[in-house]
């Protein structure tokens, strides 16, 4: 069978991603430069006899995602940097329910309401779980509106398979782009029957009643004795997402002297520089982290002891760089292009190609 | 009815009822509790309900009930019935709150549901102030009751005056029953029984939102004995919150 392909906007392209994902239920806050994903939901969910609420607040849609989420639902919502913020104590709350869920978040420029156009100021934030309490979350992060897509479902399905949050890390730019899509079905692994949801004790297959707490342990249950056994048991989940879910695309690194490392549409700026720089003979590479948490800490670490050195290409102040050196273990520089390195001073500028190749020339003369 | 039925009836506990969750003496929350646990017993949805549990004294009973329940965080059990009523529609789904659970922090989410005419229903304890965190101030505190934060009483200078929630929800388009119980006397504890069943039933009906508020004494953090509560509620409580209903519509047009 033919795939259908179509000319869509990254944004819209979350949409589709849910449906392919089997998504149930959306609940979102209207913010720039995500508004897309909201409208694409009301315009085409109820018709599909799906889910759309549109909130009063974002912290209202992650308290319905919890909600939607307990009852047994495949369920997402998105936001920008600002409503990404307001989301947290919810989100540590269904982390802390085991809850799975899908959060988009198109970043944009900060801090306080910042800029409505594309950014990259909010990694540590996400990567580091958000909220209060110590926890992680699957991010994964889209370059291309195919990848919008693809990234969504596949977001739906981890959600399931570990009962955590799952953050697709867009931006704005990402979002904003039109790109040619072709709507997949996947072949995910397949998951248990959600036995702990809550449907009512007489749909429940036991009879027994369920009663999700968002502390287990405190009151002491027969899974959880005691609040420790809790808080090891979400560590050992943490430590399975670490050893199995990483993923990244390595760009020409079999050779490369310096190894680029970056996520999202600057990404993208690299590829191009990397051609360009391979056109000059200067051995370089990519290695684009694809799970921003875990981060791809072992494919940096080797390239660290093969000798190359790098440089982090990312739209904020300095931030995923901190993983690189964390990563390299002092062993191979690790250089940094932020967003002064923008082709204008402005929230519209980006980061080009040519200023990544400049970098390149001068890091390797 | 046998003589055993009887006693279980009067003074046994509800089959729905768990483990007791320990409450202060004199405390009505559980009181509030047993009775929705005989309105869903007699409605015969034990087994179709869903409950989220705010966060406060008021939720304790929930804990251990035999029905399935989620907590929610402090404020947001609007926003997780919301969701978890438009997934399952035939599910019974309430929220228990306190006050300053569901019209202080959780003022957002209250109105929220309030204004889309979810059709879930929130059961709202009201004992006028925090009484899980040792007695502070709340939107329902009364003119000039002493809390820990008012100190000498409530003064609208610094704490405004007191929400009244009942009258509130009912001016709410998508409310299709909103009222307010007691439980001093034993008729008050019949009439806010038949308060809840009526509030069930415009859920069950799916005519839309329905609402019921319950005073209830808090002894420790008054500083009264359980009777005196009591005394309190019908002498100073009921003047700035009239018991009774508010609004019962068959349908919303």
């Amino acid at each position: 069978m033919m795939a259908e392909k179509m000319l869509v906007q990254g944004n819209e392209a979350v949409g589709w991603g849910a449906l392919s994902g089997g998504c149930d239920a959306f609940f979102g806050y209207p913010i720039t430069p995500q508004n897309e994903i909201t409208d694409w939901f009301a315009r085409e969910f109820p018709e599909r006899g799906k889910v759309f609420v549109q909130s009063q607040s974002e912290t209202g849609s992650i308290n319905m995602l919890c909600g939607g989420a307990a009852v047994g639902f495949r369920v997402i919502t998105s936001t920008s940097s600002p409503g990404w913020g307001l989301m947290q104590e919810g989100l540590s709350q269904i982390v802390a329910t085991e809850l799975p869920c899908v959060v988009v978040m198109v970043q944009r420029g900060g801090p306080g309401a910042g800029s409505i156009r594309h950014a990259q100021m909010d990694y540590t934030c996400v990567t580091r779980g958000g909220g209060p309490g110590g926890y992680n979350n699957i991010v994964l992060a889209p370059s291309s509106v195919q990848e919008n897509h693809d990234f969504v479902a596949l977001a739906f399905h981890l959600a399931d398979k570990y009962r955590n949050p799952v953050v697709v890390l867009t931006d704005g730019l990402i979002g904003q782009m039109v790109e040619s899509l072709e709507i997949r079905s996947f072949d995910f692994e397949p998951l248990p029957e959600k036995e702990w949801a809550l449907r009512g004790r007489d749909e429940q297959k036991d009879k027994v009643r369920r009663f999700l707490h968002n502390a287990p342990g405190i009151l002491p249950m027969p899974l959880y004795p005691n609040y420790i056994s809790f808080l090891k048991h979400l560590e050992e989940k943490y430590h399975k997402m670490a050893e199995i879910e990483v993923r990244y695309e390595a760009y020409h690194v079999e050779d490369a002297d310096l190894v680029l490392v970056a996520y999202g549409y600057p990404s993208r700026s690299c590829k191009r520089a990397v051609r360009m720089a391979r056109d000059e003979g200067l051995k370089v590479g990519l290695i684009r982290p694809i799970t921003l948490w875990p981060f791809p800490h072992q494919a940096i670490k080797n390239k660290a002891i093969a000798g190359s050195i790098f440089l982090v290409v990312e739209d904020s102040q300095g931030q995923m760089v901190e993983d690189v050196r964390i990563a390299s273990e002092n062993r191979g520089a690790v250089h940094f292009l932020g967003m002064w390195a923008r082709h204008l001073p402005t929230d519209g500028g980006m980061i080009m190609p040519g200023i990544v190749l400049k970098e390149i020339r001068r890091l390797l003369s | 009815m046998s003589a055993t039925e009887t006693k279980q009836k009067v003074v046994g506990k509800p089959a729905l009822a768990g483990f007791p969750f320990p409450s202060c003496p004199g405390c009505q929350h559980p009181v509030v509790g047993r009775m929705v646990f005989e309105v869903v017993e007699e409605l015969g949805l034990g087994g179709k309900t869903i409950v989220v549990i705010g966060v406060g004294c008021h939720g304790g009973p929930m804990f251990f009930a035999n029905i399935d329940a989620i907590l929610a965080p402090h404020g947001r059990a609007p926003d997780i019935a919301t969701a978890a009523k438009r997934l399952r529609p035939d599910a019974l789904v309430f929220t228990v709150q306190g006050d300053g659970d569901c019209v202080a922090i959780g003022a957002g989410p209250f109105i929220g549901a309030l204004t889309r005419g979810e059709k879930f229903t929130t059961i709202m304890c009201n004992n006028t102030n925090y009484g899980t965190t040792g007695g502070q101030l709340a939107p329902t505190t009364v003119m000039g009751q002493v809390t820990s934060t008012t100190p000498k009483g409530r003064s609208s200078e610094l704490g405004g005056y007191p929400i009244h929630t009942a009258e509130l929800a009912a001016t709410f388009r998508g409310t299709a029953y909103s009222a307010r119980g007691a439980l001093t006397t034993g008729a008050w504890y019949q009439r806010t029984k038949k308060f809840i069943r009526t509030a069930f039933e415009k859920q069950i009906n799916k005519v839309g939102f329905s609402f019921v508020e319950v005073i209830s004494a808090c002894p420790p953090n008054w500083h009264l004995t359980p009777v005196e509560c009591l005394e309190w509620i019908d002498e100073v409580a009921v003047k700035e919150f009239p018991l009774g209903e508010f609004k019962n519509l068959g349908e919303i047009t």
